[in-house]
Order: structure tokens, then sequence, then C-alpha cells
């Protein structure tokens, strides 16, 4: 862990316990403070613009406010409060919120150590408040289980009405929890065959003392030496009743006989699949009664145990006959201690923020399986975190979004596809001493840059090392959070922007040939024009600093140009090409009423390639929404980069200049720091833009928004999807080569 | 179900008395830890019909009704013999034997010595066994089995024994305040107009079925935690080895030293969710703790084996029962058999989860009914 660079303001208020079994969670809420990247504008007057660089970087100190969930075990606890002791600082507030049960074992423990009172939080209230929290908040936070494939588990989309839905918590008891509201819930029922009999019965039989021995026992064993199935009582014959010979007729019914012996795996995993039968079954039966078919189950019983999901899953799909879903949460373990933090901080409403999880900071989802990963298990058993930072403007869907119920982001799901996933994982790998040294010289006067980036390539390193393992340890593995994992790791060592200087220089050179492109472009006729910019468009995309390719193009051929640039696109038909189609738009119907663009890099691609294209649209007397990342990510253009370029664009360019003073041109930013694009989690302010100007087209360009993201997205409007593909091994799955050109215009169903 | 008829049942050439079935009649229900057999032992058999009877049914019917005990395991319950019964005109005793499953092949032995296939009768036999130990009824005893459905037959079975009373007293009884131990009191009650009713057969295994009417009915679900855990896990935890000394050592057990109850984990009741502080909140849970462990007796573990299974049971029928629309509950099934700790618990849960509006039920009969309706098949056919 890294925690240099970091204050810590923990108030007590901020500080949540939650103590359950024999890890003890712990919520805080710190600020932290990293350092971004900022640019701003030179005040030009008076002074020769010629050798100047056209903005000033600067790195500034920022303070963001984030969220740290760690779980340990308890052993640790004394250790963990002299932790907090020392980063505690302006107590106000002499409380400290605890839940579950170790907020009473410990009640005397933490008031002496702390100084503080122990305010004990209903556990119930606290699981649920996390559970809508982790639902509302983290994407691919709900998976299924499934058995014999490649990957344990599968992620399902959030959907963006989370209730209702019913809470299986099985801890030593089952809780039964039915949750219609964000405040309202009911407990419905549950019952006692949990997680403790599971344990308790278990050790007695087997004199096993510890709950995961006995699951490693479980998953060794033979129930069918112990229960009685179906075909002991029935013989052969029981094809011909239409039942499972294998289903269990009664559990433990082979073992009525005082002189035979069983062995201890037969014996746990007979009680692991009784315990989990009779628990889907009650969960299928409440399910039924109050109309619901989202089950989410948590507690010790299921905290990362496949076996125990697999067998709860396989109770859920027989008993339900399928009609009800066995869902897990990635964060399960967090739940309360989430839920008594929020509780504590009702007063500062953190529901009025969104929260985005820090990839460098959390550890990943660990199967635990004990005979699939035994290293992993020893690594991680205990201590394990989480960590989600504010964002400083909620995050919302795309209203333009045809389903934002079954919206997904990604095209290639990395952790179903082990080909690519593979390839993919080979590729961050090879690139990672690149991008090091990149960081590094991005900062060439500090002293510790080097030091910085090579942690930050250890850790990466690290990660993708776990991915290779367990792809599923952040959700559902894509090229989207390979890219973004490493632009969380970057900032975790301070590299808030490592190609700001390449993008300075980039911009500056573009901006000096934009009104020669224009020259040239108002000089052509009607049709050609259009086909121009199109091709310009493509080729400002072939400048991708993220594209192996083309960065050792670029590094090694500093001459490479726009024209270079064209030159290397395929020529038509393209790899996908509906141009004819767009053109005949163009040609026969109305204007637009408002395009929204998503831009990728800056320099050429912004300057030369996007703007002359926005100038265009403008002049039909379309409005221009240009939505730039709030952060940076790669050479990717700032929204703060992106208002620079355009006061000077305008200062050249009358069009541009009357649409930026007419509000026809709007400059906003999408909310989000990734080279890729999540069009369910869009700042708000862009959302009501879109709404407010009745956008009626929108086109994604690169290859991270418009490939590996959104290639299958459908939207409600006209949509233009445009990329150069500037990776071979992606060029050959699509059936083409190195540089071929993706133009997707779609047009809604009726 | 019940469509087919089975052959050979009711079309002997019976000399002009057609509308009789040949003795002896017997019902057998063939589970998955015991065996019931019911015996019809006619008492009404004139001069002439005993000269007539050949010298076989003459033991066969000495052997069952002067003994009680047969072999080392066969058990005749003689407090559930139903006297002077009228079955399809003839006059007689019922009588209700039970033997362990895997005493089979004994029993079919039985039948091959004692020529039971010379008697030209038919055997209706019902439960899983019955297409278990078909092949060994054919082949060891020249035996044809009349296979009959496992759940026609308790119903059947239940609405007859139910009619015809048991000797004068009610076969349905209840526990009259089974949440109050002073004054609860066992009392018959009047299943006249039984339907609907959910019907609970807690055998080795647990079915739960609702019936609307003598013809329909269905089943709702089961649990494979029944009488087969209960004395299972018995047997592992305490070394016993018969139902009857498991059931003897729960009674004398402390099930609240091995079980976590809502107290043990909140001081007291858990009044956020309405949870009395007596409720078991983890069955087994304080096992969790090896000095717990070390201090819990046999006979705690054995009650608190019965209690988690008791529980579990009468929270799945009740669930049941709220999704049927149901409130009257008939539990059966041998299970229950001497076991007044279930019962009275059964009784109590049902009544206090549901806040009094559903009522638990129970039969003398206990686990007879399916052999009782393979009885009753083999005579409506005749």
């Amino acid at each position: 862990m890294s925690w240099q660079n970091r204050v810590w303001i923990l108030s007590t208020r901020n500080l949540k316990t939650v103590s359950g079994g024999s890890l003890t969670k712990l919520a805080y809420y710190s600020t932290v403070q990293h350092k971004v990247a900022r640019v701003r504008s030179f005040d030009h007057s008076g002074k020769d613009i010629e050798n100047e660089p056209l903005y000033e970087i600067s790195v500034q100190e920022e303070i963001t406010a984030r969220l740290h969930f760690i779980k340990f075990e308890n052993t640790y606890i004394e250790t963990c409060l002299d932790f907090i002791k020392d980063h505690l600082v302006n107590t106000e507030t002499k409380v400290i919120k605890a839940t579950g049960g170790g907020a009473y074992k410990f009640k005397d423990l933490i008031e002496k150590k702390l100084g503080l009172k122990v305010d004990k939080e209903d556990v119930m209230t606290c699981l649920i408040k996390g559970c809508n929290f982790v639902l509302r908040n983290i994407p691919h936070e709900v998976f299924a289980y499934q058995k014999d494939s490649d990957t344990e588990f599968r992620f399902q989309t959030n959907h963006p009405n989370i209730f209702p839905y019913l809470l299986v918590n099985i801890g030593s008891g089952v809780s039964i929890v039915k949750v219609e509201t964000e405040d309202k819930f009911e407990w419905i029922g549950g019952s006692s065959i949990g997680g403790g009999t599971f344990w308790g019965l278990g050790a007695l039989l087997t004199k096993t003392k510890k709950f995961d021995e006995l699951l490693q026992l479980a998953s060794k064993g033979q129930h069918t030496n112990v229960d009685m199935l179906v075909k002991d009582v029935y013989g052969g014959a029981y094809q011909t009743l239409g039942l499972s010979g294998n289903l269990i007729a009664s559990s433990f019914g082979k073992s009525t006989t005082a002189d035979k012996e069983f062995s201890k795996e037969d014996m746990a995993k007979s009680l692991l699949h009784m315990i989990s039968n009779d628990i889907g079954q009650l969960a299928c039966l409440y399910a039924k009664i109050h109309n619901l078919d989202k089950i989410y189950f948590g507690g010790f019983f299921i905290r990362g145990h496949p076996v125990t999901m697999r067998t709860i899953t396989y109770s859920i799909n027989f008993f339900s006959k399928g009609e009800v879903q066995a869902l897990f949460l990635r964060h399960e373990g967090y739940l309360g201690a989430i839920g008594a933090f929020l509780k504590g901080a009702e007063q500062d409403n953190p529901n009025q923020y969104s929260w985005g999880e820090n990839y460098a900071g959390s550890s990943g989802l660990m199967s635990t399986s004990p005979d699939v990963y035994p290293l992993q298990r020893t690594r991680s058993g205990t201590f394990d975190m989480l960590e989600m930072d504010r964002l400083e403007r909620p995050l919302v869907n795309l209203p333009l979004l045809k389903d934002p119920s079954t919206y997904i982001p990604d095209t290639v799901d990395l952790t179903d596809d082990a080909m690519a996933r593979k390839y993919w994982l080979t590729c961050f790998e090879e690139a990672l001493d690149g991008v090091a040294k990149r960081a590094a010289a991005s900062q060439p006067d500090s002293v510790d840059a080097l030091e910085r980036a090579e942690k930050f390539r250890q850790k990466y390193w690290n990660k993708l090392q776990t991915l290779r393992q367990q792809p599923f340890a952040y959700g559902t593995l894509t090229v989207r959070s390979l890219l973004d994992t490493r632009e969380h790791c970057l900032n975790e060592f301070n590299f808030p922007d490592p190609y700001s200087k390449v993008k300075q220089k980039e911009n500056g050179i573009a901006l000096k040939c934009f009104q020669s492109v224009i020259e040239s472009l108002d000089s052509l006729g009607w049709e050609e024009r259009q086909f121009a910019l199109v091709k310009g468009l493509l080729a400002g995309n072939v400048f991708d600093w993220g594209a192996k390719a083309v960065s050792e193009v670029l590094e090694s051929e500093p001459q490479f140009g726009f024209e270079e640039a064209k030159s290397k696109l395929q020529e038509r038909p393209w790899l996908e090409d509906s141009y004819s189609q767009w053109l005949e738009r163009l040609k026969e119907g109305p204007p637009h009423k408002c395009a929204l663009i998503f831009a990728d890099n800056s320099g050429i691609d912004i300057i030369l390639g996007v703007f002359p294209f926005v100038r265009e649209l403008l002049s039909r007397g379309t409005e221009v929404i240009l939505a730039c990342n709030s952060g940076p990510a790669l050479n990717d253009i700032t929204y703060s980069e992106s208002l620079i370029v355009a006061e000077r664009i305008a200062a050249m360019d009358p069009v541009i200049q009357s649409a930026l003073k007419e509000e026809k041109l709007l400059l906003v930013q999408t909310g989000s720091s990734s080279p890729c694009l999540d069009l369910s989690r869009l700042d708000k302010g862009l959302a009501v833009l879109v709404r407010e100007r009745k956008t009626d087209l929108v086109i994604i360009e690169g290859m991270g928004r418009a490939i590996h993201t959104n290639y299958y997205a459908a939207l409600k409007c006209e949509s233009l999807k445009l990329a150069v593909i500037k990776n071979s091994w992606l060029a050959d799955r699509l059936g083409g080569k190195i540089f071929s050109v993706i133009f997707k215009y779609e047009v809604p169903c009726k | 179900m019940g469509e087919e008829r089975c052959p050979g049942v009711g079309d002997h050439d019976t000399g002009g008395n057609v509308a009789e079935e040949l003795f002896p009649w017997f019902g057998l229900d063939i589970g998955g830890t015991l065996v019931k057999l019911v015996y019809f032992e006619p008492k009404d058999i004139t001069a002439e019909e005993e000269e007539e009877e050949v010298e076989n049914l003459k033991s066969i019917r000495k052997y069952l009704t002067s003994n009680v005990a047969y072999g080392s395991t066969g058990i005749r319950d003689v407090h559930l013999e139903l006297k002077d019964l009228t079955l399809c005109g003839r006059k007689g005793n019922l009588h209700f034997i039970r033997f362990p499953t895997h005493d089979m092949p004994a029993f079919i032995q039985m039948g091959s010595e004692k020529h039971f296939s010379s008697l030209h009768t038919t055997l209706c036999a019902t439960g899983g066994g019955a297409y278990k130990f078909e092949q060994d009824f054919r082949t060891m005893s020249d035996l044809e089995l009349c296979k009959l459905d496992e759940l026609d037959c308790l119903i059947k079975g239940v609405l007859y024994i139910d009619s015809v009373g048991f000797n004068g007293h009610s076969e349905c009884y209840y526990f009259e305040n089974p949440t109050d131990a002073e004054r609860c009191r066992k009392l018959p009650f009047n299943l006249e107009n039984p339907y609907p009713l959910l019907l609970v057969n807690i055998g080795s295994g647990v079915s739960i079925l609702a019936v609307y009417s003598k013809e329909n009915y269905k089943r709702v679900t089961g649990t494979s935690l029944g009488g087969g855990t209960f004395f299972g896990l018995c047997c592992l935890l305490t070394g016993c080895s018969t139902f009857e000394e498991a059931l003897e050592m729960a009674s004398h057990g402390d099930s609240t030293k091995v079980d976590k109850l809502v107290r043990d984990i909140y001081g007291g009741d858990y009044e956020r969710f309405g949870l009395p502080g007596w409720a078991v909140a983890s069955s087994f849970g304080n096992m969790m703790s090896k000095e717990k462990r070390d201090s819990v007796s046999k006979e705690d573990l054995a009650k608190a084996t019965l209690i988690t299974i008791t529980n579990n049971i009468g929270s799945i029928a009740r669930m049941c029962a709220l999704n049927e629309n149901i409130n009257r509950v008939v539990f059966v099934g041998n299970f229950l058999r001497i076991n007044t700790i279930s019962m009275r618990l059964l009784a109590y849960a049902l009544d206090y989860w549901s806040k009094g509006q559903l009522k638990a039920l129970f039969l003398e009969h206990e686990g007879y009914f399916g052999a009782v309706g393979a009885l009753l098949e083999l005579l409506d056919s005749a």
C-alpha cells in the first residue's frame, strides 16, 4: 500500500467500524491530496507568439475526497486502533459508529483506546444502506456464479432501477430482507440453519475447527455416501417417474447406522448441500410470496467462497426452476461498514455524489476456492481494501441510450474470451516499460520521478498478474478496465498527466496548420469536401499515443504529419463502410438540430480533424456539443485544453468564433478520465444539455470510445462511430489490416 | 394419476363372487427407511370358507395376528389396531406392522418360503421400494407387485382412516394452547370438511402436498431435511443406533446450550425485526466455539438436532401454506411416531409465526397412510 502524499483528516464522525465475526471492517473518509495537471492560457499580448508554447502547464495539488474500506482479521484490532488513533485529528464529536457482533465485543477496547464513545448502529440498516450504495455506484458490482465455465463469475450490467430486491444474509443464521426503496426495507423472514450451523455442526462431525477448512473438506467430499438419494429409494427405476435419481431424498439418510464410518469430507459435503439447499428453498419461497426475482446473497457463508456460491446457485436454480437468479456482490464483505459510514455521514449526504472505484487502491475480488488458487488465498485472507473516490460531479446515463438497462459499454468481455484476454494482457505488459519511461520523462525536474515511475511499473505489473490469474478481480475484464487501471495507478504515484507536454506541443503545431487546412477544404466542391472532412477526422485519429504502432512512428519520425497520416489510411471500401448512407443523409435530409461529439486525441485529431468537421456542421445550421474528458488520459484532449484550443481557433476563424459566442458550439466535460467511454456514467451537465438542445446526432470518435467501447451501443438517434484501427491483432480479428477504417453510420429503427 | 389399472388386480376367477378380492388383504408401503404393512384380518369367516381356505393362508393369518414382533426388527403396533372394521362387506381387524427397509430381502425370502405366490393374490405396494424391489419380488418369490402412486395412496389412506375413526375416537387431533406449555392439551379435531389442506409427510425426507379435493391435489415441494436427517445426524453425533434411542436422548437434552439464540446475540429481543429473544438465531451456532463444544452432552446434541429439523419443516410448511393460501396443515409420517416434542413444537411454531392463522393437525396412524391407501386400491379395483 502506498499511503504517502495523503493527508488524513479522520474525524471520528467519519470513522466507522463494522466488526463481524472474525474479520473487522473499517470504513473511513479521508481527503487525498494528489497532483493534477492544469493548463492556463498565456497572455499573448505583445509577445512573439511564434516561439512561445501555446499554453502554460502546471502541476497543482488538489484535494479530493476518498472513502476507504479496510478489512482485517480481528487479531489485528489493537494495531488497527493504534493506527486510527495516530491519524485522528479534530475530534469534535466523541462518537464512533460501529455495527455487527464485534461492536459489542470490542466496545470497551475501542472506547478505552480511542477515548471515544461507541455508537452501535443496527446491523441490517447498515447492510442495506451499504448494499444500495454499491449497487448504485460500482459498475459490475453484481455477478452470477456459473459452473463449468471458463470464468466462474458472470458480471451483470447495473440496472438503472435497483429496487425492489431480496437480500439474503447468511451469517450464523439467515436473514431475509425485502428492500423496496432507499429507506424502506422489511425483515420478511429467516432461518436458523445458516453459516453457524455449517460451522458448528461441521466442527462436531469432523473435528475440524475452522470454517475455511470445513469448506475445503466439503469441496473434496462425496455427499452421495452420506445422503439418501432418490435412486437409493427407488432403485434403478426412478427414470420412469420423471425424477432425477440424484436428487437428495434425505440428507444424512445413509448415516442412520451406528456401525459405519463416514469420511470427514463426505460429511462436510453433505452438510454443505443440506444447508445450501435449505437456504435456497426458503429464499425462493419468500421471493415467490413477495413476487421478486432478484436475490442478492451475502454474509460470511458466501463471502468470496466459490464453493458456497455454487451450491446456493444450484439450489436457487432448482427450486425456482430458473425463474429467480442468485446474485452476489463483489464488495459484499464491506456492506455493513459502508452502511455504518453512510449512516454517520448522513448530514453530508454522500448519496448526492457519484463515486468511482479506485482500481489502484482496491484489492480485487479473490477467488478463494481452495483448489484453484491456494496462493492467493493466504495472500488476501487477512487484509483487503476498497477505495472509492468522490467525483466532483454526479454521473448519469446519456439520455439518448436506447435501453439503459441493457447497455453494455464494452465490446469484448475479456473474462469470457480467453484468447483476447491473453493478447491484451501481454500487450499491456509489453507497453508498460514505455509508459513508465514516459511518465518519468514527463517530470524532468522531479528528483524522485524515476523512483515513482518504477513503483508505478511494479504496481501495474502486479495488477496485470492478478488479472491473469483472476480475470474477474475487478468485475468484467475489458480493454477499458485495463486502461483505466493504468490511469489510476499513474495517478497513485503522482503522474497525473504524463502526456501534458506532448499534447501541448502537438496542439501548438496543429494550430499553425489550421487555417491552411480550412482554406483547402473551402476550395473543394460540396461532395468532395464532405469526403475530405471525414478523411481528415480519420487521419487525425491516427495520432494516438496509446497505440503502440503509432507511438513508435511518432517517436522515430518527427516529421510525421497530417498528410502522412492520410496516406496511411485504408482506401475505400473501408472495413466498416456506411459512408454512402451518411452522404445521402447529408444531401437529402434536413440539417441535424444538434450534434454531440465525443472527442479523442489532442493535436491534429481535435484541431485538424474535429474542428473543421464541427465547422461544417455549424454552417449547416446544426448546433454542436463538443464533449472532452474531465481529466487526462493518454494524449486525449481534456476539457480545459479544449477551451484553450477553441479560443485560439476562434481567433482565426469567424465561424467558430460566432458559434461560441452565440452558444451554438458548446464545450462540455464528460465527467470521465478514461480513454474509453461509458455512456451510462456521464456528467450530469452534459446530459442536461443534450436534452435541452434536442440532440439528434451522436458522433463517437477513436478506438477507445468507438471500438473497445460502444461499438454495439444502440442509441435513440442517428450516430456515427468512426475510428482507425491501430492495432494489427484487433484489425485481424475484425477481418482487416492495420490502419483499417471503421465508419459506422447508424439510424435507429423506427 | 391412478388411471392405469394394475394388471391382475380384481380380474381373478373368483367363482361367482366377482365383487370380492381374494384374501389375504395386504397394503405395503416401502419407504427409504421403513416398510409399512397393513393387514386385514377377517373375523367373519364362515365355516364353509374356513374349510376352503388353503393352509398357507391360515398360517399367514396366524403368524401375523398371534405375534407382536417378527424376527428381530418387525413390530406390530398393537395400539393402532382398528377393530371391527367393515371393509368391502367384510368384518375384521386392521393390523399395522413395520420393519426396516434393509430387511426387505428377508421379507421377500419369507414370501418365497411361505409360497405366497400360490395364493393368487395381488400384492399392492407403494413407496419408492415398490420400484426398487419389484424385480426381487418377481425372481425370488414369483410375485408380481402392483405398484401404486405414493401420493395417491397417502391421500386415500388419510381420508379413509379419518372417516372410519380410531376405534370410536377421533383420528385427527390438535394441540390447544400450543404456545403455553402449562395449558397445552391434545384435543380431538373434526376433519369432516378437510379441504383444502396442506399435507406434510415426514418420512426419511419430507413431501408437502396441497389437497383441494379427493382427486385434486399437487405436490408443492419437499425437503431432504427429514426424519432420516434427524436420525442420521443423531447416529453420527451421539452414537445411538435406534430412532427410539435418539428420541429418548433428545427428551433429556437442552438445545439452548447448542443453539445460538436471538438473546445470545442481542441480549434480549431483537425489536427492529420483532424477533423474540428465545428464538433460535443459529442452529448449532454455539458449536462454533471449542469450549462450548466440550461442554455439551449427547442429549443436548440430540435435542438440538430434533429442534433444528422440526423448526425447519415447520417454517417450510408455513411458507407453503401461505403460498397456497391454506390454513390447515396436517402432519403425518413416521418421524412423528412417539415424538411429542416435535408435534408440540410444530403446533407452537405454526401458531406463533402465523400469529394464530395456521393450525397444525396430527393423525394417530402417523406413518401408515400410504400402506392403507395401497390396501384400499386393491379393494377398490375388485
